[in-house]
């Protein structure tokens, strides 16, 4: 029995990649959160947003890099995130402008706004396929291990290595900054609670003299700094590719509706909650098990519970478990 | 009578601009978008059933059309010989111990107490259940899919024929098409068990998420449908072309008639498919025509109008919204096994929600949502507009860098996109719709 190697090795493959790919998608639940708890829609365009906000990302990285402006060790995605940011907000801005706003005030059903959605959907996947293509594109630079696997073995003199991307170093500490942000800005300004007032109580927000129009905006270029934050984080982690921000609907949504839709806390716990399930169910557990237990006992199969191929289903089966038992979510959310 | 023209002309619309594409581009391809559309129509039909009846949101229509493709596999194809005794066998009572392990939890749920007891118990069933289905599963597809890997590997289907003659029973894939709703009705029931009654955007998360699910096991369960392998050759209920061109008869009346044979063929074909598609969506929008006048058809608007009023009056809603859950699916189904069909493969990497699920919702807001014609209409003309806007935004784009000169990275990057055009023009047609159209094209009544 080695306990040791055997948290290494899950340090390694589960917990390390789980609080990475949590990050990733509590921000992107954060924003799906935010647009439901104000504008009282699920945004199904969220996923394109990510996609486009990181698209210009990509793209201002690239033109960086060809003028030879590097940020040492850091990939110079980071140095290009205010401007995707910039990109995504005016988009943002402007979709709001020219399709949300006309619903707005004729007080459309939710419904319809989904269905609304789903038009500007395809409207930012079209322009995302149109701009950049369809493929993975790769715009990480810069040191790519914190720790590789081979100076962790010769530093502890353990048979199990472990390696920290250094992109998942920076996913947690850009999370952790944006939610601070996010949280002190929600909590501490006079605009973050003029938000916090018309999402809980919209009439009696209108009558204290909240002027909703700047409720809304603000909520955008929020959703869209969230949104394009952890699209490039997500691209940096993995690979930039149009077609897996729009898969990524469905564990945000998961997340947004496990942790109670319109609950900010809820969105990150409800992100790491799917990410760690996905993460340790599609995990084969052979290498951890075998230091766990005595040789004799040790396993012969991968003990993987199921093949990485239905992580979908693993966020889903965790979204039907909280929709059967506790249909608000877990920390409570609103419902239209 | 105002109106009755108004559609009539709509449709014809449709039709003349099929006929121009035959006339401008080729005849075969005016007879592909005229099979896909009709086979579009129908799943717009059965949307329209979900949403415009019941306002049921159903994104997971995607789901729906590939299980009724599968159907056609599990149908048309020859049984791999030795699959079954090598494997098969064990995988079905692997499937049944999965089937039973989750009813048991169904069971105790229900019967027992509430408390730690009965979560115990439950979690007991579900993980016991789940290692038992595992181990019994595992063994039995690894043996199915040693069989011949690069050419079988998986179980096969239903057809009497050998791996030589199975295309000669092709008429059976016929069969499919029933079967491909019956697979589709039995995936809505339990999504629809479990996910209807909670809000409406929880349930258009879990159809998206059964959608999902459904192509990832597709992909991977390849004692099923080969995977990412793909199933080639499934036999078709018409002659094939090659026959046909072999045929004395058939060259000789193509020829009387004017049109080179191996044209002959292939039109000959497509319009035989058309006629079959025709068939079944004439029927399909009979009965939704019927159902809409009916009184459970007035019942579902009722409770589509206005919810709280309806079980008030004692409409039992949910289970309403079940039958039209699972109805609007098995039309999907449908569809997806005629479509198979008429591709003679399954790809299941080809099923992109996009495409499949959201092209769908387009075509029956376009169309009218709730107006039975008003989908039908929708299914022709988004399908013709989705195949069309591609030369459309290559025009487009060689006219926009016609100013350019060659090889300008510009130019040709413009021009390497212009395939994407498509998503850019739906989005943009279906805003305007909801815009300034909202009851679609053919309103309803």
């Amino acid at each position: 029995m080695d306990f040791l190697n055997a948290f290494v090795a899950l340090s390694n493959y589960v917990l390390i990649p789980g609080i990475a790919y949590g990050s990733q998608l509590a921000l992107g639940a954060l924003g799906v959160t935010l647009v439901y708890g104000i504008l009282r829609f699920s945004n199904f365009a969220h996923g394109d947003t990510m996609a486009f906000g990181a698209m210009v990302t990509v793209l201002v990285t690239w033109w960086l890099q060809s003028l030879g402006v590097s940020l040492g060790p850091l990939p110079t995605a980071l140095l290009a995130l205010p401007i995707g940011i910039i990109g995504c907000i005016l988009m943002l801005l402007a979709t709001d402008r020219a399709v949300y706003h006309f619903y707005r005030e004729k007080k459309a059903k939710p419904v319809i706004l989904v269905i609304v959605s789903m038009g500007v959907m395809f409207i930012m996947n079209g322009i995302v396929r149109l701009i950049i293509g369809p493929d993975d594109q790769r715009f990480l630079d810069g040191e790519r291990f914190l720790i590789s696997a081979r100076d962790f073995k010769e530093m502890t003199g353990l048979a199990e290595g472990l390696a920290i991307k250094s992109t998942q170093v920076i996913t947690l500490i850009t999370a952790i900054i944006v939610v601070a942000l996010l949280f002190w800005f929600l909590n501490r300004t006079r605009a973050g609670k003029s938000m916090r007032a018309y999402s809980d109580n919209e009439d009696l927000a209108l009558l204290s003299g909240v002027n909703p129009e700047r409720v809304v905006m603000l909520t955008w270029v929020i959703v869209a700094t969230l949104a394009t934050v952890a699209g490039v984080l997500y691209g940096l982690d993995k690979s930039f590719k149009p077609f897996t921000y729009f898969q990524l609907l469905l564990p945000i949504f998961a997340a947004a509706i496990v942790g109670g839709l319109g609950s900010p806390l809820g969105a990150i716990t409800g992100g790491f909650v799917i990410a760690f399930s996905e993460v340790t169910i599609t995990y084969a557990w052979k290498k951890v098990l075998g230091y766990m237990m005595p040789d004799s006992l040790a396993p012969d199969g991968l003990v993987q519970l199921l093949s990485t191929d239905y992580k979908f289903a693993v966020s889903f089966a965790i979204l039907l478990i909280v929709l059967l038992f506790k249909p608000t979510g877990l920390f409570k959310g609103q419902s239209v | 009578m105002n109106d009755t023209l108004k559609n009539v002309g709509l449709f014809t619309l449709v039709g003349v601009l099929i006929l121009l594409t035959g006339f401008l581009q080729s005849w075969n391809s005016a007879m592909l978008i005229l099979n896909m559309g009709l086979i579009s129509a129908i799943m717009a039909l059965g949307v329209n059933l979900q949403w415009g009846f019941a306002g049921l949101f159903n994104i997971g229509v995607m789901g729906f059309v590939a299980l009724g493709g599968l159907a056609a596999v599990l149908i048309g194809m020859p049984v791999t010989p030795g699959a079954w005794s090598a494997g098969g066998f064990g995988v079905m009572g692997a499937l049944l111990l999965g089937a039973t392990t989750i009813t048991a939890a169904v069971v105790v749920m229900k019967r027992m107490q509430k408390g730690h007891l009965r979560t115990l118990v439950v979690i007991v069933v579900l993980v016991g259940g789940f290692f038992v289905f595992r181990a019994l599963l595992d063994p039995n597809v690894a043996a199915i899919e040693a069989i011949n890997p690069a050419g079988t590997g998986y179980l096969g289907g239903l057809n009497p024929g050998s791996e030589d003659t199975y295309k000669d029973y092709g008429i059976i894939v016929l069969l499919a098409w029933p079967l491909g709703g019956a697979l589709a009705a039995g995936a809505a029931w339990l999504i629809g068990k479990t996910a209807l009654g909670l809000r409406s955007d929880y349930l258009a998360i879990a159809t998206l998420g059964i959608a999902e699910i459904i192509i990832a096991v597709l992909k991977n369960e390849d004692w099923l449908s080969r995977g990412v392998k793909n199933v080639i050759g499934i036999p078709r209920p018409v002659p094939f072309e090659i026959d046909l061109q072999n045929d004395p008869g058939f060259v000789e009346t193509a020829s009387g008639l004017g049109i080179d044979p191996m044209m002959a063929s292939t039109l000959y074909v497509k319009l035989l498919y058309a006629g079959l598609f025709l068939v079944v969506l004439v029927v399909l929008l009979w009965m939704a025509q019927k159902a809409l006048a009916s009184p459970w058809g007035r019942m579902l608007r009722a409770i589509r109008d206005n919810e709280v009023a309806a079980e008030a009056m004692g409409k039992d809603v949910k289970k309403r919204h079940l039958q039209v859950f699972i109805l609007g699916s098995a039309i999907c189904g449908i569809a997806g096994a005629m479509m198979t069909t008429l591709d003679g493969q399954l790809v299941p990497s080809a099923y992109q929600p996009l495409r499949f699920t959201f092209l769908v919702w387009v075509m029956v807001i376009v169309g009218g949502s709730g107006n039975n014609f008003g989908a039908v209409l929708g299914g022709f003309l988004i399908w013709l507009l989705w195949v069309q806007v591609e030369p459309m935004g290559r025009l487009f784009m060689d006219l926009i860098t016609s100013g350019m000169s060659d090889g300008y990275w510009l130019k040709t990057h413009l021009l390497e996109s212009a395939a994407h055009m498509r998503l850019l023009t739906m989005g943009l047609v279906l805003l305007l719709v909801l815009r300034f159209s909202p009851r679609g094209l053919i309103p309803e009544k």
